[in-house]
């Protein structure tokens, strides 16, 4: 008989070896569903990374994706870390969009920076107090998260649509039912296709990476993940340990709508998150809750991203083809991280007998 | 008489929504969260589809639709049950899947009309006695067989879960799956069969949308319906018979934008689109606030289990 037990923390090099294994596994798994597109899989890979790397410009994109998946990302870990399920990135996401947007509307002529700095404090509320409903309930009666930050997407996504085709609707657009674009004073300023968001974004990793490794709210948020007995034991404020993760997973996940909305689409709309919300926690979960990792994984999927609407234009390979690979890559490193956490061995007593 | 019309109109867009909920029921009893409903309902849509298109039988193209949903949910299974995969993440990753593989061998039959041997078969019969009933007879009896089979489904899960030793079993692994291996039951076992029961089940409602509810194959049958399902498992507190009533009331909300269009109401009629999920938040404080220890929510909702732990 074989026996499944469970591993010591798996050495990184091992992580590597297995992660790498699983990707080039699902790369050919997924060349089947590229040659039923009717093209050449490695001509096609060969294409993502010219799509990604080929020119400063297609480089900028990248970058351009990368941002908001990366922050979200570090938004969903820092609940995650704590257990705490929130896969409700999406819906805050969209609230900070909206906070953005309010602040333009009320106060459409500050001068850019003040404008900016505005636009990314309400956005970094909105997106917090969208999370921090949820959390409320979660500490207080134990609701379950998962369900309620689901629902919570939904909520905020006919929001936008109702402010998108009834109440902000742009009477210029004629009769198109869109929100007006951003005032110039509303834009984040950009050097060649680089915007401020990235720069933003870098003090943010290592703000992360301080607050997750070396402060004493990150170690509480780490220990009450843990085990809540023994947070309650060493004298946690569970409540406002809750509280204050969920301030800062729902506000990072605001701030991206507001980098969203003001560097790279100028307006809010329904089609603004593109479902980054849902593979930022896939790519938290298979970071290990590690702020590096959660770095390499934005990037990888960025590229994954990228090459996508690259070959869409280059190669006339529907978009869909791409989303098929990326959960195709997602199943099998999902499926390869049993090998990080198990091994087999031999049962003794049996092969004795045997 | 326009609100039987109305009422009517509800069950049916609330029959989609009951296939999957119930499916999903059975896949939660089990202790399995599957986030994946939006995915194998886009499977079974396009599948089903593509095999009525193709071979114009009714029948045949259902089979297909139910065997697409449990192809999908075989891929979750294996994740989630052997490889002991994350159940949140593997299931929003076969919701990303489906929607690409929906979208993927979908769009060649975008614009193509169902078959005149499936709409026949599907279209509306009044059944005899049943359907002479007052305005119950008008809004429950005079529907497509796609929608009388579902009536009898809630039947078949409520027995399942509640009357057999089956569903005994599946309920207790739910609830305390180490107690479960410990009195021998094959936990393994049944916690596949469930999660592709309710894949079949996921399969079927998406291919209720693509055969009986449109008549012309669109680019998003689905359209986000699986995750009202999803919702709706929890408003109906995991019970069948309530699945049913909360369907038709999740239909009738879907619904209620554009037949409440004509009607200037003082609010916009987008917000209505929102009500089944404020109904589930709703719902889900209630169930939670609740000191009795009566939660309906199976204890192991959501976690793997993993014999060497014990």
């Amino acid at each position: 008989m074989i026996h499944i037990v469970k591993k010591d923390v798996p050495k990184t090099r091992d992580r590597m070896i297995i992660r790498i294994s699983a990707i080039i596994a699902a790369l050919l798994v997924a060349s089947i569903v590229v040659v039923f597109a009717g093209a050449n899989p490695l001509q096609l890979y060969f294409g993502i990374l010219q799509g990604c790397f080929g020119s400063l410009h297609r480089f900028a994109a990248t970058m351009e994706k990368m941002v908001p998946l990366l922050v979200l990302s570090l938004g969903v870990m820092v609940a995650f870390k704590m257990k705490f399920w929130n896969i409700g990135a999406e819906g805050q996401f969209l609230m900070g969009a909206v906070g953005a947007t309010l602040v333009v509307r009320l106060l459409p002529n500050l001068p850019l920076p003040v404008m900016l700095l505005g636009m990314m404090v309400v956005a970094f509320a909105f997106g917090a107090v969208w999370l921090m409903i949820p959390a409320f309930f979660k500490a207080r009666f134990g609701t379950n998260e998962t369900l309620f930050t689901l629902m919570l997407n939904y909520i905020a996504l006919t929001l936008v649509t109702a402010l998108q085709y009834d109440f902000w609707k742009d009477p210029a657009a004629s009769g198109m039912p869109k929100i007006a674009n951003l005032p110039n004073n509303a834009l984040l300023p950009a050097v060649s296709g680089f915007n401020l968001s990235i720069f933003l974004t870098i003090i943010i990793v290592v703000a992360m990476f301080f607050f997750m490794n070396k402060s004493k709210k990150g170690f509480e948020i780490a220990v009450l993940g843990e085990s809540e007995n023994t947070a309650r034991y060493i004298g946690i404020n569970i409540t406002r340990t809750i509280m204050i993760a969920a301030l800062i997973s729902g506000g990072l996940c605001g701030l991206v709508g507001m980098f969203q909305i003001s560097g790279v689409s100028g307006a809010l709309s329904i089609e603004i998150t593109g479902g980054l919300g849902f593979t930022a926690i896939i790519v938290a979960w298979l970071s290990g809750l590690k702020v590096p990792f959660v770095v390499s994984n934005s990037f990888f999927f960025a590229i994954l991203l990228q090459g996508a609407s690259y070959i869409q234009t280059a190669f006339q390979i529907p978009s869909s083809v791409a989303e098929m690979i990326q959960a195709i890559i997602l199943f099998f490193i999902l499926g390869s991280e049993f090998l990080l956490q198990y091994r087999f061995v031999r049962d003794k007593k049996e092969s004795e007998v045997a | 008489m326009e609100f039987v019309y109305f009422l009517c109109a509800a069950v049916k867009a609330g029959t989609c929504l009951l296939y999957a909920t119930l499916g999903e029921i059975i896949s939660e009893k089990v202790g399995h969260l599957n986030l994946g409903v939006e995915g194998m309902m886009q499977m079974g849509a396009v599948i089903g589809f593509i095999a009525g298109f193709t071979l114009g039988n009714p029948l045949a193209a259902v089979l297909c639709a139910a065997l697409a949903g449990a192809a999908g949910a075989l891929i979750y299974a294996v994740l989630t049950v052997s490889f002991k995969a994350n159940q949140t993440v593997t299931g929003l990753t076969l919701s990303i899947f489906g929607v690409g593989f929906a979208a993927f061998f979908g769009r060649d039959f975008v614009g193509k009309k169902v078959p005149e041997a499936i709409t026949t078969f599907f279209q509306p019969v009044r059944l005899p006695g049943l359907g002479n009933i007052p305005y119950l007879g008008d809004i429950f009896f005079n529907q497509s067989v796609y929608v009388y089979f579902s009536y009898l489904l809630v039947i078949a899960v409520y027995v399942y879960l509640y009357k057999t030793k089956w569903g005994l079993n599946t309920r207790m692994i739910g609830e305390n799956p180490v107690a479960a291996d410990a009195s021998g039951i094959p936990v393994d076992r049944y916690k596949y069969l469930n999660i592709l029961l309710c894949g079949a089940l996921c399969g079927l409602g998406g291919a209720f949308l693509s055969l009986v509810y449109i008549s012309v194959y669109p680019v998003d049958v689905v359209g986000g319906h699986g995750w009202i399902a999803v919702c709706l498992v929890i408003f109906a507190m995991w019970n069948p018979g309530k699945a049913m009533l909360g369907a038709y009331f999740f239909g009738a909300l879907d619904i209620a934008s554009f037949w409440l269009q004509k009607y200037s109401l003082p609010v916009s009629i987008y917000l209505f689109t929102a009500l089944p999920y404020l109904a589930t938040v709703f719902v889900l404080i209630f169930t939670s606030m609740r000191k009795n220890g009566n939660k309906k929510e199976p204890a192991w909702l959501g976690n793997n289990y993993f014999k060497e732990d014990r």
